[in-house]
């Protein structure tokens, strides 16, 4: 369908205006975009979020969400006004001339049908392909895709493959019509980083390959800056830039873009301490007494100090997080607190030795009772463990939303009337709430923006230089490591790669493991992607 | 670091932030925005209830006063006539609202305690406990449940404290998978692990973590297992086995005035008296599941096209 040369015009939003509908009335998301997309070529979305990225990216098909409505404007696709066509004309275009791919794809595939068939399904059920030809060309995307077993992975059911392969057979289902315009939505933002790498090299091979045009919507600069020709930032509703991506990159014009580029150079210094106030001794641990997921993990947390646990999901890290706080008792091994070993289960632990561990969780959203306001939230750690009462508590309340930059305004609202950065910092009060020694921070930023997960660092090392408390930081993420911690600890597959001093860790000579760690860590470089395969290829 | 971080505020980080609402503005807020099917069900509801509870006061006559002629016809002293005892219909239906909905109410409140309180131990625990209790509850729910009723009955006699007993445990069956099932969602929350974590005890976590949040589709099998309840009770007292006489209810009327309906050729009103108690039963059954679809609409996150 792409026989026109890369460069025609496909896709022109005039001014375009969307509004949603909440607190009993309309208010504006985006408030007058333009964008324009040539055939084969890729535009990068970005911003924080709220900015409206993902209803743009979603009106570009002509789709609102319901409960938001356009209200201006013009979406020109191939010469057809997507804004005033009707229902029906849409749903002709959707899935065949133009895809989408979503950012969970565990949450989008239907469980209860092979890969296979979901991918061919909108190719086969307009016509564009037998149904014959219509798999064989699947399975020829499967392997472009660099999937594994690319002729039988099809047959498989969608729990049966792993978050990054789901995400990249997502992806051959949109390029199974061969499309014009695919809307990429975060399609990496769930996966790690050694993950992420292999679908964004085959997402680029078959944009390139097929002359598809797309847009690319992330909040993730640097996974922007290897897959899009041109950059948008959006802020608001509102454009703030659209450039070049090289040009973006060397010389962003507004003050808000550079603010996002300068995020990544927070850095805390590392320091080496020996007093230990938690470690973990030789522990093995399994769930069920079935499946071992601990081998042998030795880690050692000074005080007042940070140490990341590095790992790709399924590493063992968030089960070492268990151990830790009597959730999961372990098969073998201890864990010594302030020199004393803690009781290997939950129950057996009592009230003073529960305070002093603390946890931070990765999704605020789901860490907060949403039928609890801020103050019932921060004020119950209080009441349990200090039996502060009435006025007292309600102080001490204020003085702690205080401590994480926020005010008494928030004492009476709900999780659901706050942004995402703020959920973490009341979650984050939660924890201070208990005067705790150690606080396991389990992801606490990931499903954060940048500029606010930026706050939240400086947060928790402001909070670490007052009150002396020691983090046991849980990440995938490379560039919050660099930015928090004093040691690391490297895992694998339950194990401990290696653990020590920030600078020694993130300095060559590395173990194989850690070295393909840090090398898919995306850089601010437009040819990072580039040849980083070149050089996994010549090795 | 620049100048626009160190402006960056948290505090201002959402721009519009909605006024807090007290309680009765948010149900007055609600309550205004209902559809005209909800302020029927609850109107209708509204005036059951009132009359149940000033059943003595509206009531012409006394509960088991039988000092009038049998089978009266429809008149100005007994608007809807006498039955075959010579106690007025008006009076029998008026007390019957208090007992039938008395006793449908308590039923349902204690199957909610019981099924309710072991579901949610059993969506918090989910191990043996879970299993004991969800298999044996598998068991119970096996048996048609108005056959195990009128056994239990006849076993334990039909005293309206057994008729509560009985029933509430039946349909506590219903209401514990119920609980379970909502249950387990909230559980494996981070919050509820935050609580363990803690240190918190089981009864805190049910009541302050978990339950708040199961509360909507609670609410909404509440009404619904109201009129269940109230059904079986009917059925039970139709059946001579439910509420026992001289206490008035409306199953037990439809049944002592069955046979008049054969004599509508003849006195047309005489054939509908058999038919009061039984639209009794059925209008407040579908004024209930007017207010419960309406809630359930409500609460089930559905959003209207706008």
């Amino acid at each position: 369908m792409n026989t026109d040369p890369k460069g025609t015009p496909l896709l022109e939003m005039r001014d375009i205006r969307i509004e949603g509908y909440a607190d009993e009335k309309w208010n504006p998301i985006i408030k007058g975009v333009d964008l324009t997309l040539h055939r084969g070529e890729v535009l990068g979305l970005i911003g924080e979020s709220g900015a409206g990225k993902s209803t743009l990216g979603k009106a570009a098909m002509g789709y609102v969400q319901p409960g938001c409505r356009i209200t201006g404007g013009s979406i020109l696709f191939d010469g057809i006004d997507l804004a005033k066509a009707k229902e029906s004309q849409k749903r002709k275009l959707w899935g065949t001339r133009m895809t989408y791919v979503a950012q969970s794809a565990a949450a989008s595939f239907n469980p209860a049908h092979r890969l296979i068939d979901q991918t061919v399904g909108a190719t086969v059920r307009e016509g564009l392909k037998s149904d014959a030809e219509a798999r064989q060309d699947a399975r020829t995307l499967f392997k472009a895709l660099t999937l594994p077993n690319p002729d039988t992975i099809g047959d498989r059911y969608p729990h049966q493959v792993s978050g990054g392969q789901l995400q990249r057979v997502m992806t051959a289902m949109a390029m199974s019509p061969r499309p014009d315009l695919i809307i990429f939505d975060e399609p990496t933002t769930a996966l790690d980083v050694t993950t992420q790498v292999e679908v964004l090299m085959s997402m680029r091979k078959i944009v390139e390959e097929f002359n598809t045009a797309a847009i690319y919507i992330t909040h993730d600069l640097a996974v922007v800056a290897q897959m899009a020709d041109t950059i948008k930032v959006l802020r608001y509703g509102e454009e703030v830039e659209e450039a070049e991506t090289r040009a973006m990159l060397d010389h962003p014009r507004e003050d808000y873009t550079k603010s996002l580029w300068s995020v990544r150079s927070l850095r805390k210094p590392a320091e080496k301490s020996e007093d230990i106030v938690l470690s973990i001794d030789t522990v093995d641990a399994a769930y069920g007494n079935k499946v071992q997921v601990l081998h042998d993990v030795n880690i050692r947390l000074p005080r007042g100090k940070t140490v990341a646990i590095v790992g790709e999901s399924g590493s063992g890290k968030s089960t070492t997080a268990k151990v830790i706080t009597g959730l999961l008792p372990p098969m073998k091994g201890q864990v010594t607190f302030n020199g004393d070993p803690l009781p290997p289960t939950l129950a057996g632990r009592n009230k003073d030795q529960l305070r002093r561990i603390q946890m931070i969780y990765q999704m605020a959203d789901t860490a907060m009772n949403p039928r609890q306001t801020v103050g019932e939230i921060i004020g119950r750690p209080l009441e349990f463990y200090h039996g502060l009462k009435g006025k007292a508590l309600e102080t001490r309340v204020v003085e702690l939303l205080e401590q994480i930059e926020l005010d008494a305004s928030f004492y009476d609202r709900l999780p659901s009337e706050l942004s995402g950065g703020q959920k973490q910092r009341i979650c984050i009060a939660r924890a201070l709430a208990a005067d705790p020694e150690v606080i396991i921070c389990d992801e606490v930023t990931s499903a954060l923006d940048q500029i606010v997960q930026e706050g939240i660092l400086r947060l928790l090392m402001k909070l670490q230089e007052d009150k002396g408390i020691s983090y046991l930081f849980i990440t995938h993420d490379i560039a919050t490591v660099e930015a928090i911690s004093d040691e690391i600890v490297v895992m694998f597959q339950g194990k401990v790669v290696e653990q020590g001093i920030k600078d020694d860790i993130l300095s060559p000579p590395h173990p194989a493991y850690t070295e393909l760690l840090l090398s898919s860590v995306p850089e601010m470089d437009p040819d990072w992607l580039t040849k980083l395969l070149e050089s996994r290829a010549t090795a | 670091m620049t100048q626009t971080n160190q402006s960056y505020s948290a505090a201002a980080e959402v721009g519009q932030v909605k006024t807090r609402r007290t309680r009765a503005q948010r149900i007055w807020l609600t309550l205004k925005k209902a559809p005209p099917t909800a302020i029927a069900g609850m109107l209708i509801i509204t005036f059951y209830v009132v009359v149940a509870i000033l059943a003595p006061v509206i009531a012409p006559y006394g509960e088991a006063d039988s000092s009038f002629g049998s089978y009266l016809p429809w008149s100005a002293e007994h608007w809807f006539g006498t039955d075959q005892i010579g106690r007025d219909i008006l009076t029998r239906l008026i007390y019957g609202a208090r007992n039938t909905i008395g006793i449908a109410l308590a039923t349902t409140v204690l199957a909610f305690i019981i099924g309710g309180g072991l579901g949610l131990i059993a969506a918090i625990n989910r191990s043996y406990l879970d299993q004991f209790i969800s298999r044996g509850i598998d068991v119970f729910m096996a048996i048609p449940s108005l056959i195990f009723a009128l056994m239990l009955l006849s076993i334990f006699g039909s005293s309206a404290i057994s008729l509560i007993i009985i029933i509430a445990l039946l349909d506590s069956t219903r209401v514990f998978r119920l609980t379970r099932a909502v249950a387990v969602n909230v559980a494996v929350m981070d919050y509820v692990e935050a609580a363990r974590l803690r240190g918190e005890r089981l009864g805190w976590v049910m009541r302050r973590e978990i339950l708040p949040n199961i509360l909507p589709p609670l609410v909404a099998e509440f009404g619904l297992r109201f009129c269940f309840v109230f059904l079986t009770i009917a059925a039970l007292s139709f059946l001579g086995v439910g509420i026992q006489p001289p206490t008035a209810d409306w199953g037990t009327m439809v049944r002592e005035t069955a046979n008049l309906i054969q004599f509508a050729q003849f006195d047309l009103k005489a054939g509908l008296t058999p038919l009061l108690p039984a639209a009794c039963i059925a209008i407040l059954t579908v004024a209930v599941n007017f207010v419960v679809d309406w809630f359930l609409h409500k609460t089930s996150g559905i959003r209207d096209e706008h």
